[in-house]
């Protein structure tokens, strides 16, 4: 902090010295991220207004609760901070790996680099896994007086409010043969889908479980397109900020950076990636706990 | 200490001191991931009301309003120690602060603008009002009638 004393006695604009006190491709880095900001702050703002403008809105905890490899377990908010942690770890061995670079250290900032981009891969396959779910994921949603099996989709929503034992059982009865069948299928694993479509509409619907599927309304369905939409901007930028860590180690192990005397490149690529954490957080803030 | 690649500019960074720097970067990982934590609790304390009978409306938005304010925390923290926004100097922080102060209004007009929007329809318009209403809990008789799709267009 003794620095900051003399900071404030120089006169930063009288010449011969750069009054940020910054190289010019680091400040211009901070506007790109800062113009970036902006970006995410109006899709962000946009999902908000028309989440402000519904009656309804879809629990985030019941939308997002599942986790790889545990079925129909309901646990909500785990897998997601799962990936909150992937990012937070990542950011942090990327300030290893600037730190590394300040020191001229080639090796640390092989090692971190590499650890960060094994981070970022990390959250991409989670990200992966997620939408995989949520779009192939089978709910039984009533729509029209009958029952329809949908995922969450930019077109449909399946997370509406519950529809009653009673409502669910009128809507069975107009409900398809082929749909009774699949519904049938998802309370009884044991027999094959053949058994079940030999067996009449009435068989099927005393075979359904009504309590273990959840019957909901259609929900709004603003929410995939928006869901989808600024996850996946998200997603674009770790990928693309993986995609420049790659390149950054490989200029580090091609000695680039040594023979140049400096290694701020990695200063730079480590603040787009900070900022593609920063922006997680408020992700993970909008989507998945309010 | 004079910058390695251009002679104008000086690194205003303690890079030099590794313990310091070591202690700064665990207690600062430390408070992300309690912060985060933290925040889980709550998601989950969220879902939990949600799920009870009469969900207290009030206290669901005191813990909305709590997560919001841990976010910030966590963004300040991201920002002014892994970025070091807050060792560069002050009119440079100041050409990236104040432009995003924006945000204040931008938030505040926009959802302002979607809850107008809501209360409008539904004064004007009932079946949106009558489609779209979440039910209360034990009434779900209500919903017995086959729902028009949800919402229409938006």
């Amino acid at each position: 902090m003794a620095t900051t004393a003399t900071v404030h006695q120089t006169k930063w604009w009288s010449g011969g010295k750069s009054p940020f006190n910054l190289e010019y491709g680091k400040l211009m880095m901070w506007y790109f991220l800062m113009s970036d900001a902006f970006t995410f702050g109006a899709f962000l703002i946009s999902y908000g207004s028309i989440r402000f403008s519904q009656n309804f809105w879809p629990d985030p905890n019941v939308v997002f609760n599942a986790f790889p490899g545990a079925g129909h377990a309901n646990l909500p908010l785990a897998f997601v901070s799962v990936m909150t942690f992937i990012l937070i770890i990542s950011s942090v061995t990327m300030v290893l790996a600037v730190h590394a670079g300040h020191k001229g250290d080639k090796a640390g900032v092989v090692k971190w680099l590499f650890w960060t981009i094994v981070g970022g891969v990390a959250f991409l396959s989670c990200q992966a896994w997620e939408w995989h779910h949520l779009i192939t994921g089978e709910h039984a949603v009533l729509v029209d007086g009958k029952i329809d099996i949908i995922g969450q989709t930019m077109r449909g929503n399946p997370w509406g409010s519950l529809v009653s034992h009673d409502a669910a059982l009128a809507a069975l009865q107009n409900t398809p043969h082929e749909t009774l069948v699949n519904l049938a299928h998802q309370s009884n694993h044991g027999s094959s889908h053949e058994q079940l479509a030999a067996l009449t509409d009435k068989d099927l619907i005393s075979k359904i479980n009504l309590d273990e599927l959840h019957v909901r309304t259609k929900g709004p369905i603003a929410f995939g397109g928006y869901f989808y939409g600024i996850t996946g901007f998200h997603g674009f930028h770790v990928f693309s900020g993986v995609v420049i860590n790659i390149v950054m180690l490989m200029m580090t192990q091609k000695n680039v950076f040594q023979n140049r005397g400096h290694y701020l490149m990695i200063e730079k690529a480590g603040l787009y990636w900070h900022f593609v954490d920063l922006v997680w957080v408020f992700v993970f803030l909008c989507f998945y706990l309010i | 200490m004079q910058h390695p690649a251009f002679e104008e500019v000086t690194i205003h960074h303690e890079h030099a001191d590794d313990g310091t720097f070591y202690k700064k970067v665990k207690k600062t990982t430390l408070l992300l991931s309690v912060i985060t934590v933290i925040e889980l609790v709550i998601g989950l304390a969220i879902y939990n009301i949600h799920k009870g009978e009469n969900p207290n409306e009030f206290l669901i938005l005191a813990f909305k309003g709590m997560v919001c304010i841990l976010t910030l925390a966590k963004a300040y923290y991201i920002v002014s120690v892994f970025m070091h926004l807050g060792d560069e100097i002050r009119n440079m922080i100041m050409t990236i602060v104040v432009p995003l102060l924006l945000f204040i209004w931008f938030i505040a007009a926009f959802i302002w603008d979607g809850n107008s929007y809501k209360n409008l329809r539904n004064t004007y318009d009932k079946h949106f009002q009558e489609s779209t209403m979440p039910a209360k809990h034990g009434t779900h008789k209500e919903e017995a009638k086959p729902a028009a799709p949800a919402s229409g267009k938006e």
